[in-house]
């Protein structure tokens, strides 16, 4: 069984749809400002990554509206565009979407009401619309699918692991899944939530760089449909590449001297995909920007690739990290570098030398049939996966 | 206070919104609230913000109890 994608979704701070995105993010242009969704103006961290041009009644019908946190909303508009670019959909189809915390904007203006006026005050529609399964629920109701559910919560590794779940499902006989992840948590409570995770910068987001201190948090993500390759190809859809490979590992215990767990995810993935290593065209980084973790990264790729042995590059230099919908934009943009032979800059970073990679600073015009996307969670998660632009049975 | 079908469409609309393909300002006083779009949550929002405004004291079953504007609003209105 090749699971293939056939349809994708994007909602980013550097463009509001695929291909909006894409043309921003080839030519390199930054999603990323000061915060407007709240007055953040006494924390430490201003800066972030939103959505422009987002209203969601222009998509929305209005009894979604009051049920629904920012974030869900563009979470149902990723998945329309991801089944209307798949040109098909099936009431078998399942979801599994990745999330971080749920919808903090909803939560805390609830939990506000709760605590300033009563629980008279609060919405029936608290009962969900902060759940982190919530775009899992609302996207199957909206499009009235019957098949199976879930969601992952592994911070921006989930993005990878929630594709992973939605192949199982195809292996166990599943027609089509909706897959991905779009998050956000762009208010007081999400951001002190942030804050307190000691990993937002107070600056510039710049992974490999020696001036990296932390990165800028961002909401969007992507949505995609994943299908049985042979049922793509019986119906003649046109399919952007499959999902060739996966792994997720663990890091071992702090402090116990042992290696971290990324390289053997990217090891793990590439069996998956029964590649070699010669065969990757492009890493996706995860690039968290703390030094210590970008070394760890560096690492793992340069012990799997040799030193500056396949090109990196992190496009989400340009959005910042979209916590669980991070990955699933990176597996897009790595399936539209295919679709197009291009690899899609790191911006603002000046590489730092001792990471010895080959960081992609310009878009660079090359032909990619094989991409690795890598992300990690807060608090050891590590996860790889292979896409491949050909979607024969490998 | 009484409860007026107008008022009441008002706070379905600004707690529920309203199904695109509903004319809530048509002949509605005896249509079924799953008719209209609204499912048992949207019910419990709505009769949330009756009580809220209108001190009234519906208690939730009322909610999954009347089945269109008439039925609820006879609720509202005895309560």
């Amino acid at each position: 069984m090749t699971a293939v994608f056939t349809g994708l979704g994007v909602v980013a701070p550097n463009g509001l749809g695929t291909e909006e995105y894409w043309k921003a993010t080839c030519a390199g242009e930054d999603g990323i400002g000061p915060v407007e969704r709240f007055d953040a103006s006494g924390y430490p961290a201003r800066t972030a990554g939103e959505v422009p041009g987002f209203d969601a009644a222009d998509h929305l019908p209005s009894r979604l509206l009051p049920q629904t946190d920012h974030m869900t909303r563009l979470a149902l508009v990723a998945a329309d565009w991801a089944i209307a670019d798949a040109g098909a959909d099936s009431p078998e189809m399942g979801v599994v979407t990745a999330a971080s915390g749920g919808g903090f904007e909803f939560g805390q203006r609830e939990l506000q009401n709760l605590w300033s006026k009563g629980g008279e005050y609060v919405s029936a529609y608290q009962s969900f619309a902060w759940f982190y399964a919530v775009n899992t629920g609302q996207i199957s109701i909206r499009n009235g699918l019957k098949g199976p559910g879930g969601v992952i919560v592994a911070d921006q590794a989930g993005g990878l692991d929630a594709m992973a779940q939605a192949r199982r499902q195809l292996r166990k006989g599943g027609r089509m899944m909706l897959t991905g992840g779009v998050d956000g948590a762009i208010c007081p409570w999400g951001w002190v939530a942030q804050q307190a995770g000691g990993r937002l910068s107070t600056g510039e987001y710049l992974p490999f760089d020696t001036r990296a201190a932390g990165h800028v948090s961002a909401e969007g993500g992507a949505m995609l449909v994943m299908e049985d390759a042979a049922a793509a190809r019986a119906r003649g859809a046109h399919g952007y590449g499959s999902l060739a490979g996966y792994a997720a590992t663990f890091d071992p215990k702090p402090g116990l001297g042992r290696e971290p767990g990324l390289r053997r995810a990217i090891e793990n993935a590439l069996a998956d995909a029964r590649i070699e290593a010669s065969t990757v065209d492009v890493v996706f980084a995860d690039a968290a920007a703390l030094p210590e973790l970008d070394a760890v990264e560096a690492d793992a790729i340069n012990a799997v690739f040799g030193p500056g042995g396949v090109p990196v590059t992190a496009p989400k230099t340009m959005t910042g990290r979209l916590n669980a919908g991070g990955a699933s934009l990176d597996v897009a943009a790595a399936l539209l570098a295919m679709r197009d032979g291009v690899i899609p800059p790191t911006t603002n970073t000046e590489p730092a030398p001792r990471y010895r990679l080959d960081l992609v600073t310009t878009a660079r015009e090359t032909p990619v049939r094989t991409a690795l996307v890598l992300a990690r969670g807060h608090g050891g998660f590590n996860s790889a996966a292979v896409v491949r632009l050909d979607w024969e049975e490998h | 206070m009484e409860l007026t079908l107008d008022s009441l469409k008002r706070i379905l609309r600004d707690g529920a919104g309203a199904d695109e393909a509903v004319d809530l300002d048509g002949d509605i006083l005896d249509t079924e609230f799953d008719e209209l779009g609204y499912d048992s949550l949207a019910l419990l929002e709505t009769v949330a913000r009756i009580t809220r405004e209108y001190r009234i004291p519906l208690d939730d079953d009322a909610a999954t109890s009347a089945k269109t504007p008439r039925e609820l609003l006879a609720l509202a209105n005895a309560a």
